[in-house]
């Protein structure tokens, strides 16, 4: 039996690794078989995590964050836990190859996924236009004319902000009213550089090596047509990653993971979340970092008040385990 | 990517089409993120049914004329073949017993 699983191996997770490690909780950290470093992994420049002032690579980062977190004692499984159970002092962490994990607190670090469009080549230009973050890849687009999808206040986030860069930004949507707050939608609107396209739906982005425009179809009418444009910017929401804890721990009205005003504690005793699958506002790699942090002090904390004979028999049978 | 033999536009009939075995190419980049992660789980697919199956690579970026030919759009794109035929197409990076579940009638 472990002290301490965190699950997720973005920004929130390593951090929560790196600060668990340290407190000598030698955390197990269940990384994902084939999205372990998170989102972070598929993008490139990274010019907004403090400390690297010329940026950094995606992926070059989130190497970083792992050698820290392996550095002072993380066990890192490449595999994907497909179901927990949280009740009680031991927590139940069952994976993918069929193995299972038994530890004392768990941090939930799954963090959230972009919701896509479902086009065919949206995958296939995705880092070539197609992208799912403005305050990521927009310094990109300078002096670009970019469509950003969406209705929400995301959207309109997305479209004021890019116009920094580019010299037009379309915002397509497909009503004609925004569900964008007022004073969202009153900035965008405000906004010279945007300009609406209603009642319009994206039914293909064209490009062989890079986008070079959307292909629209009328809500109204059904009338199609080409917009040539860049850069595509989806933001049609997240979605926190939660699948794993539906009935097991409370969300909130946004989906995400409810914890105790800015813990990470859950309603459930030793069982924590952190980054972006708490985080329906800010979701930043710096944010989730501190987050984790937070989630690892919380877990220290939580473990330290235990009663002692749980915590010897979390280090004996994990001593019996190394033998 | 994976630690499989790289195969190439030059060396494609003869490795893959002309092949007796059953064979399944990885398309891969190194700009590929997702193809780094699914390499290890292809090593291992390949080691645990080395009888059934032989799991080669092709880089997308050096190889164009092959990537072309079989219209690789997204990568990682994994293609099984038989007898000089495509038989089976997966794409995207994959854990690996979904991918084994894809995989299932050539590994058996």
């Amino acid at each position: 039996m472990r002290q301490i699983i965190i699950i997720g191996s973005g920004p929130a997770g390593y951090t929560a690794a790196i600060y668990a490690a340290r407190a000598n909780l030698k955390p197990l950290l269940i990384a994902s078989s084939v999205e372990a470093g998170g989102e972070l992994m598929n993008t490139t420049d990274v010019e907004n995590f403090p400390g690297f002032p010329e940026g950094i690579q995606g992926p070059e980062l989130m190497m970083q964050l792992q050698t820290q977190a392996e550095r002072f004692g993380t066990e890192l499984v490449l595999d994907d836990v497909t179901s927990v159970e949280l009740t009680g002092d031991v927590k139940t962490v069952t994976l993918g190859s069929g193995a299972t994990h038994k530890a004392l607190s768990v941090i939930f670090a799954t963090g959230s996924a972009y919701r896509k469009l479902g086009l065919p080549d949206e995958e296939r230009l995705s880092g070539h236009g197609v992208s799912w973050c403005a305050t990521c890849d927009g310094f990109f687009f300078k002096e670009k004319t970019i469509a950003v999808v969406g209705g929400g206040d995301s959207a309109m986030e997305e479209a004021t902000f890019l116009t920094r860069f580019a010299t037009k930004v379309y915002v397509i949507h497909r009503k004609d009213t925004l569900r964008a707050s007022k004073i969202m939608q009153e900035r965008a609107f405000s906004n010279e550089k945007i300009e609406f396209v209603w009642n319009s739906e994206v039914i293909g982005v064209d490009g062989a090596d890079a986008v070079t425009g959307v292909r629209l179809r009328d809500t109204v009418t059904g009338a199609e047509r080409a917009l040539p444009v860049q850069g595509l910017f989806i933001a049609i929401g997240n979605d926190p990653r939660v699948h794993l804890v539906h009935g097991q721990l409370d969300l909130t009205p946004e989906g995400t993971i409810a914890v105790a005003g800015r813990t990470s504690k859950t309603a459930v005793p030793g069982v924590f979340a952190a980054g972006d699958v708490i985080d329906p506002t800010y979701r930043q790699a710096v944010t989730a970092a501190a987050s984790g942090t937070v989630a690892a002090l919380d877990a220290e904390h939580y473990l330290a008040n235990l009663p002692k004979s749980l915590l010897a028999d979390a280090s004996e049978r994990e001593l019996t385990t190394i033998a | 990517m994976s630690a499989a033999r790289a195969v190439t536009d030059a060396t494609f009939e003869a490795d893959v089409l002309k092949s007796e075995k059953t064979i399944l190419v990885d398309f891969w980049a190194a700009w590929c993120g997702p193809c780094r992660a699914v390499g290890p789980i292809l090593d291992q697919i390949a080691q645990e049914h080395s009888d059934k199956i032989e799991i080669v690579k092709l880089n997308v970026d050096e190889n164009p004329q092959t990537a072309a030919k079989y219209q690789i759009t997204s990568i990682p794109a994994m293609k099984v073949y038989q007898g000089g035929q495509v038989v089976k197409t997966v794409i995207g990076a994959k854990p690996k017993p979904a991918l084994e579940a894809d995989l299932a009638a050539y590994l058996a």
